[in-house]
């Protein structure tokens, strides 16, 4: 049901004047629907990661609680709810209070733009992709304003970590978009699942590589998650959080992986399209899932980058190829499409041929101008002549 | 234009998740780049060297077990070889060979607690680290089966062991042999050729060989740099020189070659264990040495080579049931004499992950 | 290179994903069993399960019920319940003397009134601190009349320091399952002390009562 039904519906039952009221009482609807929902699929989402980390690490993951630990995530909200909530004497109180939530209302705030239908679920906004790239930016404020707010070193360290590192990988983010917004010929989210005769996917394969890159980058998951990294800086910025601070923070951490596979299913694997007798929305989740999956899987196999190569690694690495893709597809578009402005499927299988190709190549390129091919040793290490065994066992 | 800066000083630890157990350094830090450390230890100090001295020479065993407490037979091997030497006690050659068992297994053991906390402090979220603690169970569940005890194993006595191995240790160990090499590989498919691996530790936290030497570095870690030496082979005691194996050294001992080092002396020690399998005669395993050993008066120094390093052991004997002196040469506190030298110049990232290569157990910094 | 490297590692974790021989976590105490376990274990198939126990059955399929585990130990796993044999100790007090730590307490009789029978001491305090116990085994090694067993027990959390002091009433009552660790002689009748019965006292001895002769050889070589 999107927001023009239930509008319409409760239109019917009150008079003209207060229309006005009615549209409030809509919108209350809806984002309370929305957020509570969002809000159990993060839960339940907890639960999947953690039972599937397990997995991975050969351990079990939590079990205890309901049927295969199901309850778990509401057992770890009561005792983060029970637990003192506290604020540092030093701290600074207002923006200690306001961090969590300005973390937590972006990701929120994209889920308006994602068609689950033929339609947007909660707004037509013709200008979904924008909408995302600007709403997202918002939580490197929220990340400095933790980090500064609490007074603490390493709070401090990862706030001015995030500061740097979110904002450089807002670029390629951006530019990896740029590919198929042209090929879409559309900045609304509906425009570009309907314009999807083959998956971009499958058309720009380097663009959705990057935009995976960028994209945990973004919400600072690993091999990117050097914010919180718990090695070298305890927890991060929310070093000196507690209680249901503490539970916002990692409501938002824990929706942002949700968001990300969102928005890639609908840039990337085509939204809702499917094979028929199954629903759109089924084949939405099914995407939105495996998307989930490869990044925890990523997240269970990978150590972390330092944070200089991984400025580097957005500025050298996704950065060219980004505009690498941008370039070709604005090329290819502009020799293979009809004279009407639209492309057909049969081009575009040519320029999916012509990308795989070219996204190899970027990458082994880009691989070794950054010096990646001189990290391996050819020859056997040679013995130091300091210490001589050989010598000392004549003795 | 250079920025002017302020640098700003952190306590790492004594409670913080990559100081293995309660270390501290006080860094200061000029943005990311760690300008000067400060290492301040003695939060683990028990004044094992002077319960020593009030402890007969079997009790003191018990000691050992809690130097380095994820490899005590090492130390219980250390501890009764100096004692053997000190007493003049015969080792019959069952058990010598079960020694060397014991001391190989357990330096597997170390090892993979070594590398997987190394990885932990890399940013693998676990992964590793519960592989290598999968792996290092079934060498606990050997020790278990030798001697009822897991960690704290007090299996070693002047004059041989405390007791022979059950009939079911023989074929769990060989399964266990067999399989292993399947387990290291693993372990390396995860991280050996991983390009964020070799990008974070490939040329960071470079021991030369002469600063190693200078800094009295022993071990995997001295070996990192090239420098070819294992008392294994430098002065083979118990079996050692009856078997075969390789002394792998690294290129150029950044933190890298440390763990590749790591990776491959348990690769060598998968060896030993097998021909020790094939050669082990039968017999006793424990000499005639009464209860309470009473060396004659004089001292000894004996060191052997701990999964850590070259662990020894300096005991003076006044002609009495417990030494008057018993000094420990404990290999992590050595090691961390060039922890400056390795760390300054490097970024807060890379100071965990050095840190974590060197292998400390604070058991045996602090004593 | 290139990321390969990265790629062959999550191949790695996904062969420990679906591998079940890679699987190693023990559930304890206890473990979640499924309907299928559960009908096997109660020696009926699923269907007449169900319809004899609806209850039991709905619990099994929410993950409700759960049996205990015991984790497997080798039977010389060095643990609580000290096993002592009153008959074969003697109050010695070797193991007080060769613990390296000093809590074995023990206080015999000397008036001589029990002497008649066997010539013994009578053993009024026999108190083993295991708040302080480190198992290491060494009592059980000094006793020279295998009065003193490990046992294998090690769930033994209690709320207060002094219930973790064992006199020598609970000793006595303590089940005599004695661990295999440096008794060669239990161990060669495959006792296991996890699943067998109790040892009685004239089973678990090392040795005959040894002559006069050799027990002064044997203080003597002290």
């Amino acid at each position: 049901m999107s927001f023009d039904q239930l509008y319409d519906l409760l239109d019917r039952f009150v008079p003209e004047s207060i229309d006005w009221m009615v549209f409030t009482v809509t919108a209350l609807i809806l984002s309370l629907a929305v957020i509570n929902a969002m809000v159990l699929c993060t839960a339940l989402y907890t639960w999947f990661e953690r039972r599937m980390l397990g997995r991975f690490q050969s351990r079990i993951g939590p079990n205890r609680w309901g049927p295969f630990g199901l309850l778990q995530p509401i057992a770890d909200v009561i005792k983060l709810l029970v637990k003192e909530d506290v604020i540092p004497v030093v701290a600074d109180r207002a923006v200690f209070t306001l961090a969590p939530v300005v973390l937590l209302v972006p990701a929120l705030m994209v889920f308006i733009v994602i068609p689950f239908g033929e339609q947007s679920f909660l707004g037509k906004l013709n200008v979904g992709v924008l909408f995302i790239l600007g709403v997202t930016g918002v939580n490197t404020l929220a990340i400095i304003m933790g980090g500064w707010a609490s007074r603490n070193k390493y709070a401090l360290f990862g706030a001015m970590r995030g500061a740097a590192m979110l904002i450089s990988y807002e670029v390629p983010m951006a530019l990896s978009l740029i590919g198929v917004i042209i090929l879409a010929g559309s900045i609304s989210l509906v425009d570009i699942v309907s314009s999807q005769g083959i998956f971009y996917i499958l058309v720009q394969p380097l663009a959705f590589l990057v935009f995976m890159a960028a994209a945990s980058a973004e919400m600072s998951r690993a091999p990117f998650d050097m914010i919180e990294s718990e090695s070298e800086l305890g927890a991060g910025y929310h070093t000196e959080y507690s209680g249901i601070k503490y539970a916002i923070f990692q409501l938002a951490e824990f929706m942002a992986p949700l968001v990300t596979a969102a928005v890639a299913t609908v840039v990337f694997l085509g939204g809702t399209k499917g094979i028929d007798p199954i629903p759109g929305q089924v084949w939405f989740l099914l995407k939105a899932f495996s998307v989930v999956f490869v990044l925890l899987w990523v997240r269970a196999t990978w150590p972390r980058l330092r944070v200089d190569q991984i400025m580097g690694f957005a500025w050298k690495g996704l950065f060219p190829l980004s505009v690498i893709n941008f370039f070709v597809v604005a090329v290819e578009l502009f020799v293979l499409q009809e004279p009407d402005g639209t492309i057909t499927n049969q081009s575009m299988m040519i320029m999916t041929g012509i990308n795989w190709v070219v996204m190899v190549v970027s990458i082994v390129l880009i691989a070794t101008v950054l010096g990646q091919g001189k990290l391996q040793h050819k020859l056997p290490p040679q013995p130091s002549s300091l210490a001589n065994m050989a010598a000392s066992e004549g003795d | 234009m250079a920025i002017k800066t302020e640098p700003i000083t952190i306590n790492m630890g004594p409670q913080h998740p990559s100081t293995h157990g309660v270390f501290r350094l006080r860094v200061t830090f000029d943005g990311e780049v760690v300008v000067d450390v400060e290492p301040v230890f003695g939060y683990l100090h028990r004044g094992t060297e002077k319960l020593a001295e009030e402890r007969t020479y079997v009790q003191i065993v018990t000691l050992t077990d809690r130097l380095d407490y994820t490899a005590s037979m090492s130390n219980n091997l250390a501890y009764v070889r100096s004692v053997e030497k000190l007493g003049g006690i015969e080792v019959p050659e069952r058990a010598q060979y079960l020694r060397v068992i014991c001391a190989e297994l357990q330096r597997i053991a170390s090892h993979f607690v070594s590398i997987g906390f190394m990885l932990q402090e890399l940013g693998a979220f676990g992964t590793p680290l519960m592989y290598c603690f999968r792996e290092r169970e079934r060498i606990l569940d050997l020790f278990e089966m030798l001697c009822g005890a897991r960690i704290t194993l007090s299996y070693m006595r002047p004059g041989g062991l405390i007791q022979d191995a059950p009939e079911d240790f023989w074929p769990a160990l060989g399964i266990l042999m067999e399989s292993m090499p399947e387990y290291i590989d693993d372990l390396e498919g995860l991280v050996t050729s991983n390009e964020i691996v070799l990008a974070r530790t490939r040329d960071v936290g470079i021991i030369s060989p002469e600063l190693a030497v200078n800094g009295s570095v022993t071990g995997p870690m001295l070996r990192a740099s090239g420098v070819q030496w294992d008392l294994r082979k430098a002065n083979p005691y118990e079996v050692y020189d009856r078997l075969e194996f390789d002394v792998p050294i690294g290129y150029q001992g950044d933190t890298y070659d440390r763990y590749l080092v790591r990776v491959q002396e348990m690769r060598e020690s998968v060896r030993i264990i097998e021909q020790c399998i094939k050669q082990i005669p039968g017999g006793a395993i424990q000499s005639e040495a009464p209860f309470f050993v009473r060396p004659p008066v004089g001292d000894v120094y004996d060191a052997i080579e701990a999964p850590k390093g070259e662990l020894g052991f300096y005991l003076v004997s006044d002609g009495g049931i417990s030494p008057y002196r018993c000094k420990i040469r404990a290999p992590s506190f050595i090691n961390l004499t060039v922890l400056r030298d390795m760390l300054v110049g490097w970024k807060l990232a890379d100071l965990v992950v050095i840190f974590g290569s060197t292998d400390v157990v604070l058991g045996e910094v602090d004593r | 290179m290139y990321g390969l490297g990265m790629v062959r590692g999550m191949g790695v974790t996904f062969k420990n994903l679906v591998l079940p021989s890679r699987q190693f976590a023990v559930q304890y105490p206890n473990r979640k069993i499924s309907l299928f376990e559960l009908a096997k274990e109660n020696d009926t198939d699923v269907v007449s399960f169900a319809i004899n126990n609806p209850v039991q059955a709905i619990k099994a399929l929410a993950g409700f019920v759960e049996v205990p585990v015991r984790l497997p130990q080798h039977s010389r796993f060095r643990g609580e319940e000290f096993t002592w044999y009153e008959q074969r100790c003697t109050g010695c007090a070797s193991c007080a003397k060769f613990c390296p730590l000093g809590i074995i307490k023990i206080v015999t009789d000397t008036s001589g009134k029990y002497e008649q029978d066997g010539g013994k001491y009578d053993i009024e305090v026999f108190d083993i601190d295991i708040g302080r116990c480190m198992f290491c085994g060494l009592c059980v090694q000094a006793c020279p009349y295998d009065a003193l067993h490990m046992g294998s027990g090690f769930e033994e959390g209690v709320y207060r320091r002094d219930d973790l002091v064992i006199d020598v009433e609970r000793l006595k009552a303590a089940p005599k399952k004695p661990s295999t660790w440096y008794r060669p002689q239990i161990e060669s009748q495959n006792f296991d002390p996890q699943s067998d019965d109790m040892r009685e006292y004239l089973d678990v001895g090392r040795h005959e009562r040894p002559s006069q002769d050799q027990q002064v050889d044997r203080w003597a070589k002290r």
